[in-house]
């Protein structure tokens, strides 16, 4: 039927690789401006559809998926943002999973094999995770990271200007079941989330109070654990399986009418748990309605309607549509619903808001360059608003802005949509 | 190592990082937004005009075709390297140089991107008219390259009414800029030669474009028909009027399908074929035009006639047309789409044929269209997988091609020669008319190193013909 030269390499086609999304693509092109990376770089094999015309022709043998193909597949945000531009609905990000399943962890075999310990060791256990957040804590609280500061290359510098402060205390509600203020609404079940829990205590404690105050009775199993967001993107399955079984467990049976994530890129991945777990017949079913359960606490909180009318805040704030969030979960009117329900509170558009800040999981740890080219647009951008605060309502994103902050400017404070809703509710003229 | 050398002196002229030469970069560089697949040896990505000079040489010297490519949307081939050698991608050059509102024109480098053109000036209430349905993806040079039109055509023509003047990289590296930044210019309108010659004249460097100012009033319509015959009737009847509408777009019930399956906008499903009418100008014209509109669709049977009631709705009704071609990935994996005109008082005829040629070739045919210029888009859908398959979508591509020449028509509107087509315009052109063309490309690329093998029937070859590189469709080579 066609002539082809690639017939004549022995490369064999690759199975794994040959994945039903593939044959979505037309090849259209109407994803190439929509993807940060070809924005930069203008390469096709930096872009979406260049991607997955690699994936494919992995797949039909006529190329290897060698370190080559990897570092393609690699610079890429899994952002999504290609998945809003596709006129054919090309689950992209599936085609990536899948492919970086094969590769495993990126990087060279240092950083892959540390990698593989965190995602496979740390990040499954709570324990280990809270262990080394107080190390760090020591770390930058005792003097010792002023002295390593002055010691390191500059290379590594850079790294460790990105590590975020420790807080005090981290999330330890004082009980599994924390009760609605006032009249009963919703039974609501929240993911503490790992990096949340321990870096943003505040905002899960500011997102169980405003869940709470518009009525809900907010659960939270102890028996849940890191959602398994960062093993999916990074190539590690595996033990993401077992994560997402374990959060299964502790979640689904418990009578709740939600499963309220503040995490965007928690969320997006929860909401995939039917597609992660298709193979498991013991789970795809429980996958599926618990996919079904899982909302975003803007998503939620918007379509439960806010119960107690929120106070007064003068201030000038930008949104940064998380991109696991308008592309990942097509949430983008909802956050946008809340901040014009806080009065005095106004909103200014910045440009390219739902293009991703650069910080993507670890992203920012192993692609450095391109990261930073990102994170100084988005800086750009947010400074052409003149806003006082960019609200940002997932960690990866306000880690990433906070230091974009520190490094560029503008002097903007970075909060969390959940941040602002709970101070709203802290001011005089609240009907809360 | 002749290869070897080459590489190393085109990464000094452009770059390290914008030359590729591994298999897993160029290949992706081997297809364009049609299905066709050649791979090139090379592509390298210059910066500015310089850069494109020094490549030109380089490769001339060592007698690789080179193939110019924008960003890869084009549906006729007209990107892929048919004879391999050197891809020279304008994707980096994408800086738009000036605007000059007062005299209403814009200086961009080819890679800008159809859309961001009229993003830069929409404020000041102007816009570039060629809008093809790629315009958030496809670049200005393509455009050039193959004279591309848009649902807007109807009213604002196709790329060459808005191209004033170009600079272009002949094939000994030459820099000439051709036309001007006056409508009109002494002498032989080589500028004009330029837009749509599809790459084998030269690579465009600069484009100095027209910038139209927006209009008062706009009214989009979407007149929704339970049978196809009611909605041709209707654009006959429309244009037999004397209302000139700024576009005038059909859908058949399989396209809309496909775009409410992809990126829902609110088409109705049970419908045999929408029109999406588009009136503009001063308000009372407007208003007036889109009231004898909606009288000749009801007249015609339609069942509603849907108008945008703001500019939201109004943008939302055009992303599902925009996005119809894209869309076509959730009915089949792949399709193959003509390019075919009709005058517009032999549609209603034409889109009976085509129907006819589904059936009888037992394929499906999705009509995405702008019928007010009797231009149609059949997309045959098809699995490239399936044994055989592909040998009956080309012959049905070719009955439908016959029928538009048989019914005084064209084998392309706006899609190009390409490679796709090459096979086919001996249906158009005479031995002589074909010489008489190779002629005038001979005088701006005597030796036919500009995107070889493209355009016509017979291949114009430069270097060794790479054959075996293929991975083309057999049949739609002559």
């Amino acid at each position: 039927m066609t002539q082809t030269a690639d017939s004549l390499t022995s490369n064999k086609p690759n199975a794994a690789l040959d994945i039903p999304e593939l044959y979505q693509c037309v090849h259209c092109g109407l994803c190439l401006n929509s993807c940060p990376t070809y924005r930069v770089l203008h390469l096709e094999p930096e872009s979406p559809r260049g991607r997955i015309h690699l994936v494919r022709a992995a797949a039909e043998g006529r190329i290897e998926p060698n370190e080559r193909f990897a570092d393609h597949l690699y610079l890429c945000l899994m952002c999504r943002a290609c998945e809003t531009a596709c006129p054919s609905g090309v689950h992209y990000g599936r085609i990536a999973e899948a492919a970086r399943e094969i590769l495993g962890p990126p990087g060279p075999p240092l950083a892959r094999a540390i990698e593989k310990f965190a995602f496979t060791q740390l990040l499954p256990s709570p324990r280990i995770l809270r262990m080394i957040a107080r190390l760090l804590r020591f770390y930058q609280r005792s003097g010792v990271q002023r002295l390593v500061r002055r010691l390191l290359p500059a290379g590594l510098q850079e790294m460790e200007a990105m590590l975020p402060p420790i807080p005090e205390r981290f999330f330890q509600p004082p009980s599994e079941l924390l009760p609605a203020i006032g009249e009963r609404r919703a039974r609501v079940a929240m993911l503490s989330g790992c990096v949340m829990s321990l870096l943003f205590t505040d905002i899960n404690e500011a997102t169980v109070r405003v869940l709470r105050r518009n009525g809900c009775d907010v659960l939270i199993p102890s028996a849940q654990g890191c959602c398994g967001a960062l093993n999916i993107h990074n190539g590690e399955t595996k033990m993401a399986k077992v994560m997402a079984r374990r959060n299964i467990d502790a979640f689904l049976d418990i009578g709740v009418g939600a499963i309220v994530v503040n995490a965007a890129g928690c969320g997006a991945a929860m909401k995939e748990y039917g597609h992660l777990l298709r193979d498991d017949p013991a789970y795809r079913e429980k996958a599926q309605r618990f996919g079904q359960l899982v909302k975003d606490a803007s998503e939620f909180l918007a379509g439960l309607g806010l119960f107690h009318p929120p106070g007064r805040i003068e201030m000038t704030v930008t949104y940064q549509d998380p991109c696991h969030l308008a592309h990942g979960q097509k949430v983008r009117a909802q956050p946008r619903t809340l901040l014009a329900a806080i009065p005095g509170l106004r909103l200014v558009e910045m440009n390219g808001s739902d293009r991703c800040c650069g910080s993507a999981g670890i992203y920012n740890l192993t692609q450095p360059e391109m990261s930073q080219e990102l994170l100084t647009e988005k800086m750009a951008s947010v400074a052409e608003t003149a806003a006082e605060a960019v609200v940002a309502p997932n960690p990866g994103c306000m880690l990433q802005l906070r230091y974009g902050v520190r490094r560029h400017g503008p002097h903007v404070k970075v909060l969390h949509l959940m941040d602002l809703l709970d101070q709203s509710y802290k001011a005089p003229d609240s009907g809360a | 190592m002749r290869r070897a050398a080459l590489i190393n002196e085109l990464k000094q002229i452009v770059g390290e990082r914008y030359v590729l030469s591994e298999k897993e970069d160029v290949i992706v560089y081997e297809q364009d937004g049609s299905i066709l697949q050649v791979m090139p040896e090379i592509v390298v990505l210059p910066g500015n005009v310089e850069q494109v000079s020094a490549v030109v040489r380089a490769a001339r010297r060592e007698n690789i075709p080179i193939v110019p490519r924008g960003s890869g949307t084009g549906l006729a081939g007209g990107a892929v390297p048919a004879e391999g050698g050197v891809v020279l991608s304008l994707a980096r050059m994408n800086r738009i140089l000036d605007i000059d509102l007062e005299n209403r024109v814009a200086i961009v480098e080819p890679g800008v991107i159809n859309l961001d053109i009229t993003k830069a000036v929409a404020k000041h209430g102007f816009f570039y008219g060629p809008d093809p349905s790629s315009q958030a993806a496809c670049s200005i040079g393509g455009n050039v390259a193959n004279n591309s039109g848009g649902p807007h055509t109807l009213a604002y023509g196709v790329t060459t009414n808005h191209v004033l003047g170009v600079e272009a990289v002949l094939s000994d590296g030459r820099v000439v800029r051709l036309g001007g930044s006056v409508p009109d210019t002494p002498g032989y309108d080589l500028c004009g030669i330029f837009v749509g010659s599809e790459g084998t004249m030269g690579i465009v460097t600069k484009v100095e474009v027209r910038l139209m100012r927006a209009r008062e009033a706009v009214r989009t319509l979407l007149a929704i028909f339970d049978r196809m015959d009611s909605a041709t009737r209707t654009v006959v009847e429309i244009t037999a009027a004397g209302i000139i509408p700024a576009a005038l777009e059909m859908m058949d019930r399989l396209t809309i399908e496909a775009v409410e399956k992809g990126n829902p906008v609110g088409y109705p499903g049970d419908a045999a074929a929408v029109l999406l009418i588009e009136l503009e100008g001063v308000r009372e014209h407007t208003e007036q035009a889109a009231t004898l509109v909606q009288a000749i669709c009801s007249r015609n049977g339609a069942r509603e006639v849907r108008v945008a009631q703001s500019e939201a709705e109004r943008q939302l009704l055009w992303k599902g047309r925009k996005e119809a071609f894209g869309s076509m990935g959730v009915l089949a994996p792949n399709y193959y789409v003509q390019d075919g005109v009709v005058p517009r008082s032999r549609l209603p005829e034409i889109m009976r044929e085509v129907a006819e040629i589904s059936g009888r070739f037992s394929l499906r045919i999705a009509n995405v269209f702008h019928a007010g210029d009797g231009n149609l888009h059949p997309n045959i859908l098809f699995d490239m997988r399936t044994p055989g398959e592909l040998d009956r979508v080309i012959e049905a591509g070719a009955a439908i091609l016959k029928a538009c020449v048989a019914a005084g028509g064209s084998i392309t509107g706006e899609h190009g020669i390409g490679l796709e087509k090459k096979a086919y315009i001996g249906l158009m052109f005479s031995e002589e008319d074909l010489e008489a063309m190779a002629r005038v490309r001979s005088a701006f690329d005597p030796d036919s190193c500009f995107n070889p093998a493209k355009l016509f029937p017979t291949p114009i070859t430069c270097g060794e013909i790479r054959r075996n590189q293929a991975n083309l469709p057999a049949g739609l080579w002559i």
